[in-house]
């Protein structure tokens, strides 16, 4: 059956760069534009999202015989909810500000297409250590993706990085002077100008490689 | 029949198997984001009633509250525990009322999972300051055109139901409250 699909290791590093769900496959957008003013909020909004993804992944994986095509679907949502929910109640639990200030992001991991695009291209055709595999791989490149774009608007937008978190600030709280906050990172708009320079910034270097390996050739 | 059940059984099976899961994990959950939210609450309550710096629990017929003290332990005004269904899930809030009973002093929004951009501006601090000051004994009522009366609040245009599920939560609650509170 794997015979024509890629191996557990291909599966981990292509979620990385070659196939990352931000820059190269753009699902995700919501979280990836919603939550990423901050280095926390992208990094707990990352951290939900793996343990969803290799919990429904393994899980679909496992029953993957027992599917019915035509009720697949259902099945995928059914089991991505439920992970969903208790990824909402631990965070409610034991991070509670995060909970707070992720609100509904953290049900609308749900609707997100990167976690039931995973299962129904990888959990419910391959082995449960390539189901694993590849959710920690996508899931590790959703997170880079996240960091990249909260690295730049929340060093941009508010001068920190991880805010208090930390105690350190990047840019020194004493030098309003040089550094005003620039209030557009922080909204909506900060979202789209920087997701927007990176994706065309990570194109510009995958075409500079290309370029030199048809050269080398 | 039968052949309902033999396509659907895994989805009858897994319906089950989680619906059992999330009942454990609720179960087992609860205790530790009921404290989380009673330790939120008790630190809004300086926020929410002027001059206060602790709070006491009180339940008054069935309505959660909080006497609001201030630093000589005085009774300086109570604070509502009130929730009820928000356009996509139950809205909980804490509303700050003065000790005669005649204002409100603040509202805060403990949890709600509106609409993000849309319904969630019922958490800012900007809508939410326009509550302090309003009249406690009369229903507060939600208008689009600009609040010119004391007991009219500014709605947001494209959230109704949100601005509304809110003002309808804060009038059951303090219309409960005056029903059940002695010397009110």
């Amino acid at each position: 059956m794997s015979r024509s699909l890629p191996d557990p290791r291909e599966r981990f590093l292509n979620g990385i760069l070659p196939e990352n769900p931000v820059y190269r496959q753009v699902l995700g957008m919501c979280p990836s534009l919603a939550v990423t003013n901050t280095m926390e909020g992208a990094i707990t909004m990352a951290g939900a999202v793996l343990f969803v993804l290799v919990c429904s992944n393994v899980l679909i994986s496992l029953i993957r015989g027992l599917l019915k095509p035509h009720l697949r679907i259902l099945v995928f949502t059914l089991t991505i909810a439920t992970f969903v929910t208790i990824a909402d109640r631990l965070l409610a639990a034991y991070l509670y500000d995060m909970s707070k200030q992720l609100g509904p992001y953290i049900p609308l991991i749900i609707v997100n297409c990167v976690i039931i695009a995973r299962i129904e291209v990888c959990g419910s055709k391959q082995g449960p250590l390539a189901a694993a595999a590849d959710a920690l791989g996508q899931s590790l490149g959703f997170g880079l993706g996240l960091a990249g774009i909260a690295t730049v608007r929340e060093i941009l937008g508010f001068g920190t990085w991880f805010g208090r978190w930390l105690g350190w600030r990047v840019i020194p709280d004493t030098s309003p002077a040089l550094w005003d906050e620039w209030v557009v990172m922080i909204l909506p708009p900060g979202a789209f100008l920087t997701l927007g320079v990176l994706m065309g910034a990570i194109n510009w270097i995958q075409a500079i490689r290309r370029q030199r390996a048809r050269q080398a050739t | 029949m039968m052949r309902y059940v033999r396509e659907a059984w895994l989805v009858i099976a897994l319906c089950l198997l989680f619906g059992a899961a999330l009942a454990g994990v609720q179960a087992a959950l609860q205790p530790k984001v009921e404290a989380n939210k009673l330790a939120d609450t008790l630190g809004q309550i300086p926020a929410l009633v002027p001059g206060a710096v602790s709070g006491v629990a009180e339940t008054i017929g069935g309505l959660r509250t909080f006497r609001a003290l201030d630093a000589e332990r005085r009774e300086v005004g109570r604070v509502l525990v009130a929730s009820g269904q928000g356009f996509a899930d139950r809205i909980e809030l804490l509303v700050g009322v003065d000790a005669a009973g005649e204002r409100i002093t603040g509202l805060y929004i403990v949890d709600q999972k509106e609409t993000p951009g849309l319904g969630d501006f019922i958490t800012k601090e900007k809508w939410r300051a326009q509550f302090a000051g309003k009249p406690a004994r009369v229903p507060l009522r939600v208008t689009k055109s600009g609040a010119t009366r004391p007991e009219q609040v500014d709605g947001v245009t494209g959230a109704t139901i949100s601005s509304e599920a809110v003002v309808s939560i804060v009038n059951t609650a303090l219309a409960q409250w005056r029903k059940e509170a002695p010397g009110l």
